[in-house]
């Protein structure tokens, strides 16, 4: 058994202070849930590396610092749905994409770069 | 499993395809052409880059691999196109008879188009290419995919700006096409000093294909070469091709060994006389060469051999200067009728201008009409043309090309070839002969003489293999009744003909000779001989 493996599934989604029902693993709300979050941003991952845990683990840290709450994060797990890449123009992993607010972006790597990631997302 | 998946894209997998224990392992791409070049395609399981200028034709090399395969071979296809939609590719390559739609919807093609738009990328940190591996996997695994195309890859060096992450992906997918055991071909476009402008030849060892468009005298010609094929022999010159109806054709040399059949029976000239010089006419299949300045009777000598056809045996008439009715109606002036061999379709006449085409397109003319018309005589009036499109060495390239290919096929060849200037010497003039004398078989030379105040025409057999044929230089006559040839009427210096001969002749019948000819021997002499 691959010692990745038995990282909880619910891990996938972002572990958030309101703590994600697994029923709805994939979506995970900010801090003050909201109907409308401002943000939607959705994160494809290439299964649970350290690249893709530090990637979901920054998103976290720049949304919770710059955004408090009014967004919502969904981590896809491109070897879950493979699909996706295609639907979706992924190439590289992970790709942060942001889908709302229009227009939408999109920030490869792994959001070390804060500016960067700010930047990409129209964040100021 | 997220987890074995995974392993088979980042580490090594488990399963290699077992190595063929003797050279490489080949899979046909079903280009004509290509195949023989390669003995017998490219590197199975391996990655072939095609690399080229712009508009050489990549794509639809590539396309046609995997088309070919996915219709002939049984052996379905991935397509991941950087630069094109779908559709658009589909509409490219309908021309070509490829049916995208078709065999997308039969499962044995897919084709995903890669968008990569900078200007929306920003990059943030250390990322890698698995979205792309993923993306190429699922659709690998759809439909069993065997081939694989990437059209072009340098897309992503224009979209990502890392390029150290981007060279060791590309290592990556490589070694992981390998891994996965597909035929992929991956295009490249041409730098200024490499083959590829990103250096993608590093990472494909095992086989490299340049294309190469080029355009000399508003001529356009598009070339191929085999740079490097590991483990196998390949041929390694520029081989012409073209793209046409259906796709690609490469026109290799078709024949790399001499083993084409030697007949014994033999063909007439379509003149009883002529069949005599020659101990009983051409051989069948040989190839012929008929040379002589203009005027001298070469079309006339050409027409003469097309006219013997049958329905057994029909001829391909390519004239180069003369239109069909015209050369109908010339040749109708001397008696040879060949209205009703064209009307039999037992004759065909096909004119083209030289400067029409390049001489490849030339070639795969003259091949697919051989192809579909199945000819037993097929003449080129003039080669001498092909001078004005393209150079010494290419004319002869193509000439070897089309000689060893009517040979191959036992089809008598008939060619012509004008010397220019005054030739009264013994028409040998590389320019006429297009430098390919060697291969010819047959050569005969015709003669213009100039002489008291009239031209005659002389015709000599200046080789013929493995014929008994005569050495005689011979008055040739072309009246209304076709051409007939006179025996050669010697003095003692030499020959004379017109009306110096029929004068030797009244003067050696008065002093009671017989007006017979034979050589040297002959006492009679005139000074007006040549």
């Amino acid at each position: 058994m691959n010692p990745k493996e038995s990282l909880p599934r619910r891990a996938r989604a972002v572990d958030a202070p309101s703590a994600a029902t697994p029923a709805a693993p994939k979506a995970l709300q900010g801090e003050e849930p909201r109907v409308e979050p401002d943000y939607l941003l959705r994160l494809f991952v290439s299964g649970f590396t350290p690249r893709s845990q530090r990637a979901i683990d920054n998103l976290q840290n720049i949304c919770e610092r710059h955004l408090a709450g009014r967004h919502r994060i969904e981590v896809v797990d491109l070897y879950q749905s493979p699909g996706a890449a295609r639907d979706e123009q992924i190439i590289a992993t992970p790709t942060l994409l942001k889908i709302l607010p229009l227009p939408a972006r999109r920030v490869i790597g792994d959001l070390s770069q804060v500016d960067k990631v700010l930047h990409g997302l129209d964040i100021r | 499993m997220s987890a074995s998946t995974k392993e088979s894209l980042l580490a090594t997998p488990p399963t290699r395809p077992p190595k063929p224990s003797l050279g490489v392992a080949k899979a046909l791409t079903g280009i004509s052409g290509l195949d023989e070049l390669t003995s017998g395609g490219l590197p199975r399981g391996r990655p072939t880059l095609v690399c080229g200028g712009a508009g050489c034709g990549k794509t639809v090399l590539g396309l046609e691999f995997l088309v070919r395969g996915a219709t002939e071979y049984g052996e379905p296809g991935v397509i991941f196109t950087f630069e094109e939609m779908g559709d658009e590719l589909a509409a490219n390559v309908a021309s070509f008879g490829f049916d995208l739609p078709a065999l997308i919807a039969q499962k044995k093609l897919i084709v995903d188009h890669v968008q990569i738009d900078r200007h929306q990328i920003e990059e943030a940190g250390d990322y890698d290419l698995d979205g792309l591996f993923i993306r190429l996997e699922s659709a690998i695994d759809a439909i069993g995919a065997k081939r694989v195309l990437l059209d072009t890859l340098e897309v992503l060096f224009a979209g990502l700006s890392n390029k150290e992450i981007l060279r060791s992906e590309l290592h990556r997918l490589f070694r992981w096409l390998k891994d996965k055991g597909v035929t992929a071909v991956i295009t490249g476009e041409r730098g200024e000093s490499t083959l590829t402008r990103h250096g993608l030849e590093e990472y494909v060892s095992d086989c490299v294909i340049l294309l190469d468009l080029r355009v000399q005298d508003q001529i356009s010609t598009r070339r191929l070469r085999v740079v490097k094929y590991r483990g196998a022999r390949h041929g390694t010159d520029e081989y012409p091709f073209l793209i046409g109806d259906h796709g690609i054709s490469v026109l290799p040399l078709s024949s790399l060994q001499l083993v084409h059949e030697a007949s014994t029976e033999r063909i007439s000239c379509g003149n009883s006389e002529f069949d005599q010089m020659l101990g009983g006419g051409y051989y069948c299949g040989s190839s012929i060469l008929i040379s002589g300045g203009s005027g001298s009777g070469k079309t006339s000598v050409a027409a003469c051999l097309a006219s013997t056809c049958t329905r057994d045996a029909r001829a391909l008439y390519f004239s180069f200067e003369e239109s069909p009715a015209q050369l109908i109606r010339n040749m109708g002036s001397i008696g040879m009728n060949l209205a009703t061999l064209v009307d039999e379709k037992v004759l065909r006449i096909i004119s083209t201008r030289p400067t029409g085409f390049g001489l490849e397109t030339h070639l795969f003319t003259i091949y697919q009409t051989i192809e579909e018309f199945k000819p037993s005589i097929v003449v080129i009036d003039p080669i001498t043309d092909f001078a004005m499109i393209g150079n010494k060495n290419e004319i002869r390239a193509m000439m070897t090309r089309l000689v060893d290919h009517l040979k191959t096929k036992g089809i008598t060849a008939l060619l012509t070839s004008s010397q220019h200037g005054s030739a009264v010497s013994d028409g040998s003039n590389s320019e006429a002969d297009a430098g390919i004398s060697s291969l010819i078989d047959t050569w005969i030379v015709l003669y213009n003489f100039e002489v008291a105040g009239e031209r005659n025409r002389a015709i000599s057999v200046r080789k013929s293999r493995g014929t008994a044929h005569s050495n005689e230089i011979r008055e040739f006559l072309i009246s209304d009744r076709g051409l007939s040839l006179v025996n050669a009427y010697r003095d003692g210096a030499g020959f004379v003909t017109g009306s110096a001969r029929e004068a030797q002749q009244r003067h050696d019948a008065a002093n009671g000779g017989s007006a017979s000819n034979n050589g040297p021997k002959k006492s009679a002499r005139r000074p007006s001989s040549l």
